[in-house]
């Protein structure tokens, strides 16, 4: 029998709905399970409505669901908002403190009433802890191995010491055996633990900063911007151990800027902001494909325009990561579909932008930087580092004169650093000549325009194909970027069940463009449905002008939420009759 | 043993574009007497400059350089510094580079305290734009974008000393000896130092001429009891602005390191750092 078993967390934010979330999670993985969990919280620190969704499978998962198996409510307004998405009764239960809550589901079979706050005051003193009351009560009603869940919440908590860890425990059990024992035979639904994990369990946005320390970036400077504070934030943690320097700059001006020191004087270096702050680095972007510095830029996208929904998610800004940056220059985009690509993307991204000497983009979004997902461990042996054309000590004083910026036939000019040898390197935001000084005249600009663009031939060639998955009879294909892959991946799993075989095409490396494989793909199928997270299709517009190829239709969502397979499916299928 | 670096070992790398008797000149006189004094070599010098007629500057004495955007070299200069302390990081900047484009990187840069000098020619307009009026332009005089007059007049090394920047200077590009002193001083200073440059802009400054500083500047080691250690009075001094106009070191303080703070050191920078993805297997481990 397949599991697929959707935990849902409801209440204020402040409520600890994130780490209730994050404790059931590992404790499903550890458990042997694929867990997907989202959050959905809104841009406020207290009050308001928040949830989190925990689904668990035992196959990979990497979308949400919007069926809810148990619904843990820590507050009225969360039975109110979505008791409309449970399962069907059987399938279902509803726990919830009614003496708190006051929901009037007495009389409705799906209820479990747990004296949360009571319990965790007779178990531990302390009233706090109901909410893990609920989360053990959450494994007591489906019988979840109970030692899995003990082993979490002492690694949780064992930094605020032993009685603390010992504490959420005892109020994890206490609710486990009160679930166990109160929760009504019409529940029948049991999630077994099934084997020893060898996974791990981590978000996009920590991919990414894992991989960027991984990829060797020294030096990160950022100014904070959701949904991209994660990355600095892991990395000024995570970093100080191994040497990486973050810096809070003053604001992402700054930060870009800084990059293109750092890039200059030769360490791998990155930043990472959103939409607006993105705004504020385009000029900075320019230097860095005028002065050829590599510089890797996280762009979390979030709904726009403006502020926007700070705290939502939208694929909104492919067209501005494409044309961010005042005249013509070279550069790669990158947007990882699931957390295996935001980490092997990102070390990707830092071995281009310094190959080409040109800004590399990682495109990512809410959806993706916050939601989890299990993955195998990643293979660390399999990462290379290739610093492409870097002159080491002895090349450089075998050189008569240093030209920073020399003429190639690939576009690249091999790079000197400062005090790696004696070669003076010089580099100019103005036009310059070979050496790196400004110069005005006709024929060294067209050289030098035509040198840095040849650089895109070598990037092309670089760029991995895109992904495809056939399905046999199909006649409609599914086409999608970025975060969205997982959710298309399973619809087009939940259409073929249904006798509608569709195929997918998903790009997660978008610039330079990989015409080809698009065209000869896209002209093999009689329906083309592009997938996207934006008001425009902005994939589908990119696809017209780089192929030709029109598309046939598309499924649109802008309304800040991520997909699901089931809304994918039910777009498709409109499309289809 | 290290060859003894001469005046030509900071030859222009290129050709010069700017008017004749500009005061810029003698600021590039300065700067390379300075050098020179030092003993540094070209090779260990990285000047960030950023756009206007100051933004030149790097091109016209042999050293690294990176010519950065409008306003903002200061951080790429102090990026640069904290992945290789071992380079000596000159920024320069015109007056609308520093106080205007880049005026936030410039109060950042002075509390943050990287150990890089700062240069800033102020021609008291935008030169390289053709003579608008820029953040310190006297009150009421007149350009073309300013028929009425300029309106406001910043004073920045008020505002530097109010930010606690742990060396405040100022200079004269007709005092060049005096300036090349000062610049001395600065490399020398541990942290940023602010060396201000009076620069009499001869095509769009028609006020504030080199006669027009020669009769107003004053030599601060020559005041009786100046003590740059002291707060209130460097204060005072900044704002001294007319009939009489201060030049030398105004306010020095040790202060911090921002390279201390971040840990890094010429000892080991990070730039020499080796890049080792197999050292990130136990951290992976807490994703379990
Ligand atoms: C973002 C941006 N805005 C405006 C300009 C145009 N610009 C070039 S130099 C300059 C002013 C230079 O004045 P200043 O810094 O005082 O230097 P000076 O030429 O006087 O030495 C301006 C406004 C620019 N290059 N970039
Ligand atoms: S315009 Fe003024 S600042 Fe520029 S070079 Fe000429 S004199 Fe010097």
């Amino acid at each position: 029998m397949t599991v697929d078993f959707n935990f849902m967390i409801g209440g204020e934010a402040g409520q600890g709905i994130q780490s209730v979330s994050f404790i059931l999670s590992k404790a499903m993985m550890r458990g042997g399970y694929y867990v997907y969990s989202d959050q959905d919280f809104e841009s406020r620190i207290r009050g308001g409505h928040s949830f989190s969704r925990v689904r668990v499978r035992d196959r990979k998962v990497r979308a949400p669901s919007e069926e809810v198996s148990i619904l843990l409510a820590l507050n009225k307004d969360t039975v109110d908002r979505h008791l409309d998405e449970m399962k069907p009764e059987g399938e279902a239960l509803v726990i919830l403190d009614e003496r708190t809550v006051r929901s009037g589901l007495a009389d409705k079979g799906i209820m479990l009433d747990v004296p949360l706050e009571q319990l965790a005051i007779q178990s531990t003193a302390n009233r706090i802890m109901s909410n893990t009351v609920a989360l053990g009560a959450a494994l007591g009603a489906v019988e979840y191995d109970f030692d899995l869940l003990a082993g979490v919440l002492r690694q949780e908590f064992s930094r605020h010491g032993e009685k603390v860890a010992e504490d959420n425990v005892k109020a994890a059990r206490a609710g486990y055996d009160y679930a166990l024992q109160h929760r009504g035979k019409k529940f029948g639904q049991r999630l077994k633990a099934r084997r020893a994990s060898t996974k791990i369990f981590l978000t996009g946005h920590e991919a990414v900063a894992f991989g960027a320390m991984v990829a060797g970036c020294k030096f990160v400077a950022g100014y904070p911007m959701t949904p991209t504070t994660s990355i600095l934030e892991y990395v000024a943690q995570k970093g100080r151990d191994f040497g990486v320097k973050v810096i809070q700059t003053e604001d992402e001006i700054s930060a870009i800027n800084m990059v293109v020191g750092a890039g200059y004087a030769g360490v791998r270096a990155m930043t990472a902001t959103s939409g607006g702050g993105f705004c504020l680095m385009v000029e900075g972007l320019s230097l860095a494909g005028m002065t050829e510095t590599p510089v890797v830029v996280v762009l979390g996208q979030r709904p726009g325009p403006a502020i926007g929904l700070p705290t939502r998610t939208e694929q909104g800004e492919l067209w501005f990561a494409l044309h961010a940056g005042h005249g013509e220059f070279p550069r790669a985009i990158l947007a990882p579909g699931g957390i295996d690509d935001a980490f092997w993307l990102t070390i990707k991204a830092f071995n281009l932008a310094e190959k080409y000497q040109s800004p590399v983009i990682i495109l990512t979004d809410h959806d993706l930087a916050d939601s989890y997902s299990t993955v195998e461990p990643f293979d660390l042996s399999q990462v290379t580092i290739d610093r492409g054309e870097l002159l080491s000590e002895q090349e450089v004083n075998q050189l008569t004169a240093y030209k920073r910026h020399l003429i190639t036939d690939s576009g690249v000019s091999p790079r000197a650093l400062p005090l790696v040898g004696k070669a003076l390197v010089a580099t100019d935001s103005d036009e310059h000549n070979e050496e790196g000084h400004s110069i005005e005249d006709a024929e060294t600009r067209r050289q030098m325009v035509l040198k840095r663009m040849r650089k895109l031939d070598g990037l092309r060639s670089e760029l991995g194909k895109p992904r495809v998955h056939k399905k046999r009879g199909a006649k409609i294909t599914l086409v999608g970027w970025g975060s969205t892959y997982g959710a298309i991946k399973e619809a087009q799993e939940l259409l073929v069940a249904e006798g509608l075989p569709v195929n997918v095409l998903h790009l997660n490396e978008i610039w330079p463009f990989p015409a080809d494989d698009v065209a000869l793909i896209l002209r093999g199928s009689k329906k083309n449905i592009f997938i996207e997270s934006n008001a425009t299709g902005q994939l589908a517009q990119l696809t017209r002008r780089e192929t030709g190829i029109k598309a046939d239709a598309t499924i649109l969502k802008f309304d800040g939420r991520p997909f699901s397979a089931q809304y994918i499916v039910n777009g498709v299928k409109k499309e289809a009759s | 043993m290290v060859t003894k670096v001469t005046t030509e070992d900071y030859a222009a790398a290129s050709e010069i574009a700017w008017c004749p008797g500009c005061g810029n000149f003698g600021i590039l006189r300065a700067v390379r007497k300075a050098l020179v004094s030092l003993q540094i070599e070209p090779h260990r010098v990285l000047m960030v400059s950023g756009i206007g007629q100051a933004g030149k500057f790097p091109h016209y004495t042999r050293c690294h350089v990176l010519n950065e955007l409008h306003g903002r070299p200061i951080p790429a200069a102090t990026a640069a510094k904290i992945v290789n302390p071992e380079l000596t990081v000159i920024a320069i900047s015109g007056d609308g580079d520093a106080y205007g484009e880049g005026g936030n990187h410039f109060i950042h840069s002075m509390n943050r305290n990287v150990d890089i000098t700062y240069l800033v020619h102020n021609n008291q307009v935008y030169a390289l734009t053709k003579g608008q009026a820029c953040p310190t332009t006297d009150l009421g005089y007149t350009t073309r974008m300013n028929p009425q007059g300029a309106w406001v007049s910043l004073r920045p090394l008020a505002l530097a000393v109010a930010c606690d920047c742990s060396f405040v200077a100022r200079g004269f590009a007709g005092e060049v000896d005096h300036l090349a002193r000062l610049v001395e001083i600065g490399v020398k200073h541990r942290g940023f130092a602010l060396i201000e440059i009076l620069q009499p802009c001869v095509t769009f400054n028609n006020k504030n001429t080199f006669q027009w500083y020669k009769q107003r500047v004053y030599k601060l080691e020559a005041e009786v009891g100046y003590n740059p250690g002291d707060r209130a009075a460097a204060f005072n001094k900044a704002l001294e602005w007319g009939d009489r106009i201060p030049i030398g070191v105004i306010y020095q303080k040790e202060r911090p390191l921002f390279e201390e703070y971040i840990g890094v050191s010429a000892a080991a920078p990070l730039v020499r750092e080796e890049i080792n993805p197999l050292q990130f297997r136990e951290l992976m481990n807490e994703f379990k």
